[in-house]
């Protein structure tokens, strides 16, 4: 082996403590890096990638009526400025019931009304499906639904009772289309035995076009394809961009959080890189200057030093890949089911950027101090590594000697003031965990406090819907809740599209009342009347939805209309407060943007040529309907004649100190029956996918820079220990017990993580107070003040000691060799 | 006759396979002796006064210093036996170098709980006794040998121990120094301080001594009461 060999391996198997923390410090480094890229990617344009990536259609028509032929509809796929077509494939719209399940779906609730299409494989060359989870449907009984259709799972069974002899179909496998071109699929011959007696299924076909960039493109290739048919065959044709803008609306709010973190992240790998490889070769100054006394040349020594860094950091680079790769499986996958999109994997030019970038700042950080050191007259080398930094701090060290605290507490004190350069960089990487650490600790608080504060979930002990309960006849279509894919920015956030399970655990309800239910704005309507009377009734709101015009604004405007005493309810005020009676409203902040509307202004609903104005009292935190619902007093539409939907209509109660839920809720069923309503007890809020999304992000890596931190911590320590050794001999022999040891090496790093956190709390909550804001811009919304202002001053507090947290805790290992080094060698060290 | 301040019975030491740094080693060492401990490189001269300093275990054997078994102590034990029962001056003086020559001297004091006033009149007084109280407020680098060596003679004696443990203290000192650092070793007994110094030096032991054992091998080989100095 050359002598520069023997160098570096000597270099590598000695300082074996240094050696494991370079490997852990890469490999670290590498997989933040590998997370922080690949999120970063993943939030940039989701749906465009998965639309590409699966061939999206950018229309699916549905043809009908025995007017048209199979061969007709083929022939589309040669319609003016298609580029592509699948189909045609068999379609049926249904209305399915839960059957036996092992997701703890009540059995015969009713399900929305279902479009399922017949094809023999997922895929078609366009709107190809990926299977998430399962299998394809090969033959009868067998049922494929769509990934949006959870909390369903594989083995589960779904009844479609309308069809000759009420089939159960098994699920076996869960897809995921990029425009939701059907709500299940079936194998083709299967569609048929499905349709209700009397009717015949559909046809639907799937293209994609040369131009369908906007609405009006799509809308001349629906022309196009109408066209090549006859007259009235189209019966439905879905263009792909309302689930582009969903989903843009969907993503948008992540990506301000997802740059913070992979800036931190990527600014702290290369940051610790820095640190630990540069302090180790700058420790390493007197051995260069040994070696250069028995002969090595500048640029040999150079050589040795960067490939002595460079093998540890190899080994954790590789190590950093597969963790990053294993890793991003769940990070990318939870980013995906939030962003709708499914999991990405990390793009391969990630696993060659990311490691040629680490190993690059290996090198250079092991130059530096290499060529400082090359450079030196070899008897400066000699005498600069021994004296351990003669005449730094000493003043200092002196005043704090002087303190009445034990002298292993002012010892350790002391020792940040000896090496600043090296107490700076160990400040630095504490501080960035400390800001890591607020801001995810911020950011988890804030997005709890949203979920807690959207509007679309229920208060109170007890929910009474006006349709409710499970029926053994589905009601009529139009009597559930439709699935609108502008319902929701954040289609997450209301916990599902559109299937409501019932949980119901009364009495059975009466038949289902199905038609539109006029608005009552005279006294309490039937049901609440029945609310109020009932014993252990603490105090109650109804809420319904009506659509109704507003002037100025095209087609219709959601409007959510309250009875009873609505302060209670779940939403939170941006502005302004919540109405108090008729003739006031409060609106969410994307209509007073899309309107231009400011609090204060009134505006006027619309309906059978009707209007009420009313004035607008405040701005509130609320995303359903694109942030255009209108929420205001029952009694304001007295007068417009205009209709609520059914479904709904529902009241939320909450029940006086000492009821019991469940006796109040029996009895209250009984008191609603002649009503058609059912009530249950509140299953509570309902686990909000983009959130927990969120918070799983943000947990991870909040992780991963503190333990870069720590890693960053535990290279100083371990060198700085090192270096003094023989101090550290002396102390002993002179009494210094192992504990007191112990208790100067972890003060040495105690007043250090004290001020990062001082300095890294501060900057991470003003992070927060940008990335919030930012988020609900992005979400077209702002953020109620109280979902930004959740740093308390004790919670503060803990987060400043985070800092003390980290040092102590990087530096324990580190302090407990140096408790138990033998001092008869500690003193033999030079 | 008093009790022996110093007692090795049957003290062996080894260092893995190699042959024994001391074999078998019986040693009294009575309280205001001046013991000095000659021998060649590999004698075995070291390893006696880690042993006796506790910074070191035999093998086998008990070691007894002061009343306290050496040899069995915990880390905990050994760190407090240090500060109260031996003082230690080392060859190259150890002295810490950002530190002043008086925080040096009072650190073993302030190890003990020794409040900061209480200690710096002391170390104080000691500086003053050796002759090196104006470089009080200095850092050890700017002290020659010999005053260096002074420092640590003061160190050693802050806690007032009952053994003052000399490992080759004119080792790295010119003559000049070394006679005075001999000179202080000799009034040092002579006052009653129970020493016992390692050295090659035979004049140094000469000096110094009221008792001279030499080491070969690990084994004593001679023990001679000195004449009178």
């Amino acid at each position: 082996m050359s002598a520069l060999g023997s160098v570096v391996r000597a270099g590598v198997g000695r300082r074996r403590v240094q050696t494991l923390v370079m490997t852990l410090t890469t490999l670290v480094a590498v997989t933040a890096s590998v997370l922080a890229a690949g999120l970063l990617l993943a939030s940039a344009a989701p749906f465009e990638k998965v639309f590409d990536a699966q061939n999206g259609a950018h229309l699916s028509v549905r043809f009908d009526g025995p007017g048209v032929s199979a061969e007709q509809i083929a022939a589309t796929a040669h319609a003016s400025g298609v580029t592509g077509a699948a189909g045609p494939f068999p379609v049926l719209t249904v209305a399915p019931t839960v059957a036996a399940n092992s997701s703890d779906m009540p059995v015969d609730s009713v399900m929305p009304t279902m479009t399922v299409a017949g094809r023999s494989t997922p895929h078609a060359g366009v709107d190809d499906l990926v299977l998430t989870d399962g299998r394809w449907a090969t033959g009868p009984g067998q049922v494929v639904l769509d990934a949006k259709n959870a909390p369903m799972a594989v083995g589960d069974h779904i009844r479609f009772p309308d069809a000759p002899g009420a089939p159960t179909l098994t699920v076996v496998g869960i897809a995921r289309s990029a425009t939701a071109s059907a709500d299940a699929w079936v194998s083709p011959a299967e569609v048929a035995a499905l349709a209700p007696a009397g009717t015949e299924p559909g046809e639907q076909m799937l293209y994609r076009f040369a131009s369908a960039g906007t609405d009006a493109e799509v809308a001349a290739d629906r022309a196009a394809i109408a066209a090549a048919v006859p007259a009235g065959s189209v019966t439905q044709a879905a263009s792909y961009l309302p689930v582009k803008t969903a989903s843009e609306k969907t993503t948008a709010p992540y990506v301000p959080f997802v740059v913070a973190f992979a800036v931190l992240g990527l600014a702290m790998s290369i940051l610790i890189i820095g640190i630990v490889v540069s302090g180790a070769v700058g420790s390493a100054t007197r051995r260069i200057g040994i070696l250069k006394a028995v002969g090595f040349t500048p640029a040999q020594v150079v050589r040795a030093y960067i490939v002595q860094a460079l093998l540890p950091a190899s080994v954790g680079t590789v190590a950093g890949l597969l963790a990053g790769n294993a890793a991003a499986v769940v990070v990318l996958g939870t980013a995906g089911r939030a962003f709708g999109t499914g999991t990405q994997a990390v793009a391969p030019w990630i696993d060659v950027a990311v490691p040629v970038v680490v190993l690059a700042a290996v090198a250079a950080s092991a130059l530096v101090p290499a060529l400082r050191a090359g450079r030196l007259r070899t008897v400066e080398a000699l005498t600069l590594g021994r004296s351990g930094g003669t005449g730094r701090g000493r003043l200092i060290g002196e005043r704090l000697g002087a303190l009445p605290l034990p002298r292993p507490l002012s010892l350790g004190l002391a020792a940040p003031f000896r090496r600043p350069a090296r107490a700076a960089t160990m400040t630095a990487a504490v501080t960035l965990g400390a800001i890591g650490a607020t801001f995810g600790v911020g950011l988890a608080l804030s997005l709890n406090g949203i979920a807690q504060g959207m509007g679309d979930r229920q208060v109170g002990d007890v929910v009474v819907k006006a349709v409710g309960g499970p029926s053994a006849h589905p009601a009529p279509k139009g009597s559930r809740g439709h699935r609108d894919p502008n319902a929701a920015s954040l289609p997450g956030l209301s916990g599902g599209a559109g299937f409501q399970p019932a949980a119901y655990t009364g009495p059975a309800a009466s038949p289902v009342v199905a038609s539109p239910k006029p608005v009552s704005t005279d006294a309490p309507d039937p049901i609440a009347k029945i609310i109020a009377a009932q014993p252990g009734t603490l105090r109650w709101f109804g809420t319904g939805t009506a659509r109704l015009g507003v002037a100025g604004l095209a087609g219709v405007t959601p409007v959510a209309t309250f009875s009873g005493d609505s302060s209670w309810g779940p939403h939170q005020l941006v502005s302004g407060s919540w109405f108090h009676g008729p003739g006031e409203a409060v609106v969410p902040s994307g209509f007073l943007s899309t309107t231009g509307t400011r609090v204060g202004d009134t505006i006027t609903l619309t309906d059978n040529g009707h209007q009420a104005p009313v004035r607008i009292v405040g701005e509130v935190f609320d995303l359903q309907d694109g942030g255009m619902m209108v929420m205001t007093d029952v009694r304001s539409l007295a007068g417009l004649g205009a209709v609520e939907l059914p479904a709904s209509i529902h009241y939320d109660i909450e029940v006086a100190p000492g009821v019991s839920v469940d006796q109040y809720v029996y009895d209250l069923d009984t008191a609603l029956q002649p009503t058609g309503a059912g009530s249950h007890r509140n299953q509570g809020v309902t686990t909000n996918t983009v959130v927990l999304a969120m918070d799983t992000l943000a947990a991870m890596l909040m992780l991963l820079l503190l333990v870069t931190a720590g890693l960053g911590v535990l290279n100083t320590v371990v060198l700085d220990t090192r270096e003094r050794v023989h101090d550290l001999g002396v102390f002993k022999a002179l009494g210094m017990s192992p504990r007191q040891t112990m208790t100067m090496v972890l003060t040495s790093v105690a007043g250090v993580g004290l001020v990062a956190g001082a300095i890294g709390v501060p900057i991470g909550v003003v992070l927060h107070g940008i990335v919030l804001p930012a988020m609900g811009h992005a979400a077209g919304t702002r953020i109620p003040g109280v979902d930004i202002a959740v740093y308390s001053v004790p919670l503060l507090g803990v987060l400043v000691l985070g800092g003390l947290l980290i040092a102590v805790a990087g530096a324990l290992a580190p302090a407990g060799w140096a408790a138990r080094a033998r001092t008869a060698v500690a003193l033999r060290t030079e | 006759m008093s009790e022996p301040v110093i007692q090795f019975a049957n003290v062996v030491k080894s260092y893995g396979d190699g042959p024994p740094a001391l074999v078998g080693l019986n040693l009294q060492v009575r309280a205001g002796e001046a013991l000095a401990v000659l021998g060649p490189s590999g004698s075995g001269k070291s390893t006696l006064l880690n042993l006796l300093a506790g910074l070191d275990k035999p093998s086998s054997g008990t070691v007894t210093v002061a009343g306290k078994r050496v040899d069995s102590m915990s880390e905990s034990a050994s760190a407090r036996f240090r500060r109260e029962r031996v003082g230690i001056v080392f060859q190259f003086f150890n002295l810490l170098d950002d530190l002043t020559v008086l925080d040096n001297v009072v650190l073993s004091a302030q190890l003990t709980g020794m409040s900061r006033g209480a200690a710096r009149s002391r170390a104080a007084e000691l500086l003053d006794s050796l002759g090196v109280g104006r470089h009080a407020r200095a850092f050890p680098g700017r002290l020659s040998g010999g005053e260096r060596q002074r420092v640590a003679v003061a160190r050693a004696l802050m806690n007032r121990p009952p053994v003052l443990l000399a490992d080759e203290p004119t080792g790295a000192l010119d003559s000049a120094s070394g006679e005075d650092v001999k000179q202080l070793l000799t009034d040092l007994n002579s006052a009653g301080q129970t020493i016992v110094l390692v050295t090659h030096d035979v004049l140094l032991a000469a000096a110094c001594a009221t008792r001279t054992i030499e080491l070969v091998d690990g084994r004593v080989v001679r023990d001679v009461v000195a004449a009178v100095r």
